[in-house]
């Protein structure tokens, strides 16, 4: 593990960003100066000052504040849609890649009916009809994605499957279930995690762009997305409303965006 | 032949398919439409009233049947009546769709002018100066939200500026620009990468390194060899981000009140309008598949390979 941060230098720098991230999102209660939540209307609409750092909101919240707290909500959203993605995603298609069969025909041709047809879509319809929450955002982008990792997986485990250890392993005798933990799953787990890592911040902003359509988390929780939507009617008074929270996504997507292009030079056996 | 008609089977399929999903969350779904429909004027209605327009719109029959009525009119070139407009939602839909078909020409138009060029640039300069700065730019957009872009265009040249409308309820010709280059930049830091890969890879060919052999000039060579050589991946490429267009960018529609397809979805799906939302997903599907099955008859007709093979079956 420190072999490899001392060859890729690049790499250890971007996972410090990383850490650093994770880091304020986890203590982000304790990090931001006020309460993202209390308000007080005599503070209403302030622009950045010493005592409001970038100013507040139209309930006199501190936006500084709530941008750290925000953190918390976009990467903990984040990370449940991305692992959730890869383990349903990944057991489609280890199902289908390893079993085929009717099995394997059902699943692939749900698969492509989901490809073959604009996920951001079909995803603000699932959120919106089911009615915007934390839980809503994560399944809608759930149900829209799956179907690129089950696809990738799959293609994964077939070439797998006719290896000599692989059917070694089914003559001796091997329970399925440990062919499929000891043998397939280290072989397919480095492309998942890469895969996984470069779609963080794709997610990040699906997830922002559905919280300001308002299909997404709903206030007062403090996301970027929703934030922006908020700051928008204010466009002219208070511009800082909707310029920092867009900040904040974007330097956030670009240390996840770097991190993942990083992360698939460092995995990838293909740049060996 | 064969092949055409299987994919116009399986285009089948997946529309059935993503029409009963759809379907089936509308039906699902908490909140009442009819209750919804009715109460929207500020009146309290009675439980009676309530029933009534349910049997009048055919909810109150087994989920199966309503969506096999609502297959029969769908086949038949009727979606239903929209709940919130009273009108048919053929007719919201092609409201719409005009909207959303100028944004996505004008927005190719610009995808073009921004990322040909600049893709071309970056890969005959691969690793110099050029090349480092575009990709370095590209980075930039394809880390930031499209909709934030859009406001801080919106701020800039709408409010400060005050070149441009800020919200175009009406199509206006001044009022397409700004939310067409929001989405040309956007497109374009995804589409510059894209024709700077299939250049490169045109570049590397062995056709490439026997014209220069042959003495022929750099230019010469790019124009009248790697160009053309280059032009059906960049087709499929932007035969999907037209798709993807006109599935209506709802969230840069939203941004600049612009009357699209996507800025109504959005509405309809606060207002519970499910045959619409039905209607609007039907019609992305539709337009989507129709765009990639398009790009794929355009490479059998520009790939003189393809034409012989397709003549000799």
């Amino acid at each position: 593990m420190i072999e490899t941060f001392k060859q890729n230098r690049l790499f250890a720098f971007y996972t410090a960003l990383v850490v650093l991230l994770v880091v304020v999102a986890i203590f982000a209660p304790q990090l931001a100066p006020q309460d993202p939540y209390d308000g007080n209307m005599r503070n209403v609409l302030q622009p950045p000052s010493e005592e409001h750092f970038l100013g507040t909101d139209k309930l006199g919240r501190d936006t500084f504040s709530r941008i750290i707290c925000g953190t918390q909500t976009s990467l903990f959203m984040t990370i449940c849609v991305v692992m959730l993605l890869a383990v349903v995603g990944g057991a489609v298609g280890v199902a289908s890649g390893y079993f085929g069969g009717k099995v394997e025909i059902i699943l692939m041709r749900i698969a492509d009916m989901m490809l073959a047809f604009p996920g951001v879509v079909l995803a603000i319809a699932i959120a919106g009809i089911l009615g915007g929450s934390v839980v809503n955002t994560i399944l809608a982008l759930l149900a829209v994605g799956w179907a690129k990792y089950a696809r990738l997986v799959r293609s994964l485990v077939i070439k797998l499957r006719n290896n000599d250890y692989i059917i070694a392993a089914q003559v001796n005798g091997t329970r399925t279930v440990n062919i499929l933990w000891r043998h397939v799953l280290p072989n397919i787990l480095p492309m998942i995690v890469i895969t996984g890592a470069m779609d963080i911040g794709t997610m990040m902003m699906e997830i922002a762009g559905l919280s300001f359509l308002g299909f997404g988390a709903q206030p007062p929780t403090p996301e970027w997305g929703l934030m922006l939507n908020e700051g928008r009617q204010y466009i002219q008074t208070a511009p800082w409303l909707m310029i920092y929270p867009g900040v904040a996504i974007f330097v956030v997507v670009a240390i996840f965006n770097l991190w993942g292009d990083a992360l698939r030079d460092v995995l990838d056996p293909r740049n060996e | 032949m064969k092949r055409i008609l299987n994919r116009l089977m399986q285009m089948l399929v997946t529309l059935l398919g993503v029409s009963f999903i759809t379907f089936c969350l509308a039906y699902l779904a908490p909140g009442d439409p009819v209750a919804m429909l009715l109460e929207s004027a500020d009146t309290i209605v009675s439980q009676e009233v309530l029933e009534k327009t349910r049997a009048e719109l055919g909810l109150d029959k087994p989920f199966l049947v309503q969506y096999g009525n609502w297959l029969a009119g769908a086949v038949q070139g009727d979606l239903g009546m929209s709940y919130s407009a009273k009108k048919p939602v053929v007719e919201k839909l092609s409201e719409g769709f005009v909207g959303t078909l100028l944004l996505a020409f004008v927005t190719i138009i610009f995808v073009l002018i921004i990322s040909l060029p600049l893709g071309i640039w970056s890969a005959v300069k691969q690793n110099q100066l050029p090349d480092y700065v575009v990709r370095f730019f590209a980075f930039i957009g394809v880390s930031m939200p499209s909709f934030w872009l859009g406001l801080i265009l919106l701020y800039i040249f709408g409010l400060k500026l005050g070149w441009f409308p800020i919200a175009s309820s009406t199509v206006t010709a001044k009022g397409i620009v700004l939310p067409a280059i929001t989405l040309a930049i956007y497109q374009s830091t995804k589409y510059v990468r894209q024709v700077r890969t299939v250049i490169l890879d045109e570049l590397h060919q062995d056709y490439v390194i026997g014209a220069r052999a042959r003495g022929l000039s750099e230019s010469a060579i790019l124009w009248k060899h790697v160009l053309p050589n280059a032009i059906l991946p960049l087709i499929t490429l932007l035969g999907m981000s037209i798709g993807w267009l006109l599935g209506g960018v709802a969230v840069i529609e939203i941004v600049f009140s612009w009357p699209g397809i996507g800025n109504m979805a959005v509405r309809a799906i606060m207002m519970r309008d499910y045959p619409l939302i039905e209607g609007f997903v039907l019609w992305i599907a539709v337009a989507y598949m129709l765009i990639n099955f398009l790009v794929d008859l355009s490479y059998a007709w520009l790939d003189p390979k393809l034409r012989r093979g397709e003549q000799s079956d």
